[in-house]
């Protein structure tokens, strides 16, 4: 139990056209690993009696809402937890039809590690590696292809190397992805999920969860660029901390110490970091993702939407940027010169769309640079003038300060996800 | 090379802090909805923790039933005295006097779905446009596709179909007049994390979720107390059994398990050898397999 303290946590996104057996994978890593619990598989049992299934289907351990079982899908990202002894896992669930460029976007922008089915009898196809290229642009760097209903090929190796050598010459064209691995399984009968398949010899590789268990992730947090965007001022007006003011946020990258000369942006203000908190701790240093308060050395104005820097290390500030996006919005297209609102760190502004670069064709990965109408899931270049400037580095760089979202003024729904050039 | 990794427990904190920082900022009147429950003190708490040396934002919630544990509101003036917040009361027999509500009837009658109307109503009343909660994504499967910040509608309904997506840390609060936002700090804590999180943090608890020896009847596979709301009926045996409680909801309706953890290290190896999730002893959630949903969508917590 005392290992518990010690577990560390990775965040995952699972991808898979509509029969790929996603949702019977994760049921499986569920069942298997042992986290589930007597009263969960007395109800998926009844279900799968109900609806005539031949076996227990683990697949509706993760189904979620009444219209999707009546239906058969799944409407929407859905949030599923297991932990081993090793590692605690966060998997977001997303679903396989026709909104899925936006939730696997969704589902993608918080995991480090995405889990990509691939059908043995299919093989590599046109959804695949729409899945990996979305991957990548989200900057997720460990990819997994999971050759799927392996029982359904005869456990054939040949129908697994081809998986992996038509998707190695397609990855190639591929950014951001560190590392790329294999995993024959059967998320139906369960081979090579949790317990090693004794249906493939020629497979000498580890299970999947074994891989989950042990990848390395620690290199995902940016720990060189120094960025603290200010969520809030902690002023008590209290009498024992009559003048404390705090300021509060979530570090986005880099080390901030006591001592350290710090520039707040956008007003070029500098000053030295007196404190950092961890509620009533001090502490000596902190960095990404802990959320701390600070106080600084000078009373200088500070406020909600400003962003904090070390002085040797500069973000960009300007209200010109280049961004990829993803159009979200079933309703409305894209319009240029249409005023939209940008929400960024903690940080807002109106933005208005001055031109649509390409978009990108995610099938080829071809740029389309005669139709520029963004509809629901499309993906492409664009260059925004925002009404206050933004601090931001490129997504590449930081997936915090790199990242926004576009709003619609007139019905609040968030409309579109940018990532920085 | 200096370690710069978290342990999962002190990233699910730094999240949380900072979405009670976003709720904080976002929103002009929030609130946090709290029940004396593990799930709604350690919220709580990380509110305190996420706004200190100030005192905590938001108001505290309280829909109180009227069937409560007597403890449960004990411990709630205490919590509320020790971190100096401010409490707001919102009475389900105030809603049944007044007849928004209608008492449920029938022996297995519970006030828990009438606390919807009461919360909705308090959150009227008090111009909250958004109330924060302690529900967890690993509790129950409609709670699994539930945002950190979820959009409510004039009506105060849930509408899974048409949420907005959420990415990476980037909340949308933005809302119309009369519509309002609930939101989930501990979203992602699993109920390991948060017994996890109690010991790491030596944070109080209600006694009631330590075994003790309890007066309970058998009703409908669980064990309920005897107290004043309940009382055993024909044929029931009152039995004296040790005993805790694993949530605590309505005191007519929430049942005990048999249990002779009496301390937090017992808990978290029962927990970790637990073979029924924590609600498998709420009869709220037994009424059938779409209940949470249901409630939910009408605008529940």
């Amino acid at each position: 139990m005392n290992n518990y303290l010690d577990m560390d946590l990775l965040r995952l996104t699972t991808a898979g056209s509509v029969d790929d057996g996603k949702s019977t994978l994760i049921g499986r890593l569920l069942y298997d690993s042992k986290n589930t619990f007597d009263d969960q598989m007395e109800a998926v049992e009844q279900s799968s009696a109900k609806r005539g299934d031949e076996n227990v289907n683990l697949a509706l351990l993760t189904d979620g809402l009444k219209a999707e079982r009546e239906q058969g899908i799944t409407i929407d990202v859905a949030y599923r937890y297991f932990a081993t002894p090793k590692r605690k896992f966060i998997i977001s669930d997303t679903p396989g039809h026709i909104q899925y460029t936006r939730n696997m976007v969704t589902g993608a922008s918080t995991a480090n590690l995405a889990i990509i089915l691939v059908d043995a009898r299919h093989g590599v196809i046109e959804q695949t590696m729409r899945h990996a290229f979305i991957a990548s642009l989200l900057r997720i760097q460990h990819i997994v292809i999971c050759v799927n209903k392996m029982d359904l090929v005869d456990y054939s190796e040949q129908a697994y190397n081809k998986v992996v050598a038509d998707f190695k010459q397609f990855a190639s064209r591929l950014e951001n992805v560190v590392d790329v691995s294999f995993i024959p399984i059967s998320a139906l009968k369960g081979d090579n999920v949790v317990d090693t398949s004794e249906n493939m010899d020629w497979y000498k590789g580890v299970t999947l969860l074994y891989h989950l268990e042990t990848v390395y992730v620690g290199n995902q947090e940016n720990h060189v660029e120094a960025r603290f965007p200010v969520q809030w001022v902690i002023r008590p007006q209290s009498d024992e901390f009559h003048d404390f003011r705090g300021f509060a946020g979530r570090i986005a990258g880099g080390v901030f110490k006591p001592g350290d000369e710090i520039i707040v942006h956008p007003s070029g203000f500098t000053t030295k970091i007196k404190k950092i908190y961890a509620a009533e701790e001090e502490i000596e240093k902190a960095f990404s993702p802990l959320s701390v308060t600070m106080t600084t050395e000078d009373e200088i104005d500070i406020s909600r939407g400003n962003l904090i820097s070390k002085a040797n290390n500069l973000p960009k500030v300007g209200q010109d940027i280049e961004a990829m996006i993803c159009w979200f919005s079933e309703s409305s297209k894209l319009a240029n010169r249409a005023k939209y609102i940008i929400r960024h760190t903690s940080n807002e502004a109106r933005a208005v769309v001055k031109e649509v670069k390409y978009k990108v064709n995610i099938n080829t990965l071809h740029k389309v640079e005669d139709d520029k109408d963004f509809k629901l899931n499309d993906i492409g270049k664009i260059t925004l003038r925002t009404s206050a400037p933004i601090i931001y580095d490129s997504y590449r760089k930081n997936r915090t300060t790199g990242s926004f979202i576009l709003i619609d003024p007139q019905t609040n729904e968030t409309i579109a996800a940018g990532m920085i050039v | 090379m200096e370690n710069y990794n978290l342990t999962h427990l002190k990233q699910l904190e730094s999240e949380a802090i900072f979405v009670l920082r976003e709720a904080a900022a976002q929103f002009d009147t929030p609130a946090l909805l709290f029940s004396g429950g593990k799930d709604s003190i350690v919220m709580a708490y990380l509110a305190y923790k996420a706004f200190y040396p100030a005192r905590i934002p938001f108001p505290l919630v309280h829909i109180d039933t009227g069937h409560n544990f007597a403890e449960c509101l004990t411990f709630r003036d205490a919590f509320v005295e020790q971190y100096k917040a401010k409490l707001v009361v919102g009475s389900v027999q105030k809603s049944i006097d007044d007849g928004t509500v209608k008492e449920e009837s029938g022996l297995n009658a519970s006030r828990n779905a009438l606390q919807t109307v009461t919360l909705l109503d308090t959150i009227e009343e008090h111009g909250f446009d958004a109330a924060g909660g302690g529900g967890r994504r690993d509790e129950e499967k409609a709670r699994a596709k539930e945002r950190f910040f979820s959009h409510r509608n004039d009506f105060g309904e849930w509408q899974p179909q048409n949420q907005r997506p959420e990415l990476w840390n980037i909340f949308n609060g933005r809302k119309q007049h009369g519509e309002h936002f609930r939101f989930f700090p501990i979203s992602n804590w699993t109920e390991m994390d948060i017994w996890q999180y109690i010991k790491a943090e030596e944070i109080e608890l209600p006694s009631l979720y330590f075994a003790r020896e309890r007066e309970v009847v058998e009703r409908g596979g669980t064990y309920l107390e005897v107290n004043e709301l309940v009382q055993p009926r024909e044929g029931e045996t009152v039995q004296t059994l040790m005993t805790r409680f694993r949530t605590m909801g309505d005191a007519t309706i929430t049942g005990a398990v048999l249990s002779d953890a009496n301390n937090l290290d017992a808990i978290i190896e029962e927990v970790a050898a637990a073979r029924e999730t924590e609600r498998g002893n709420r009869a709220d959630d037994k009424r059938s397999e779409t209940s949470m949903e249901d409630r939910k969508k009408e605008g529940y917590f």
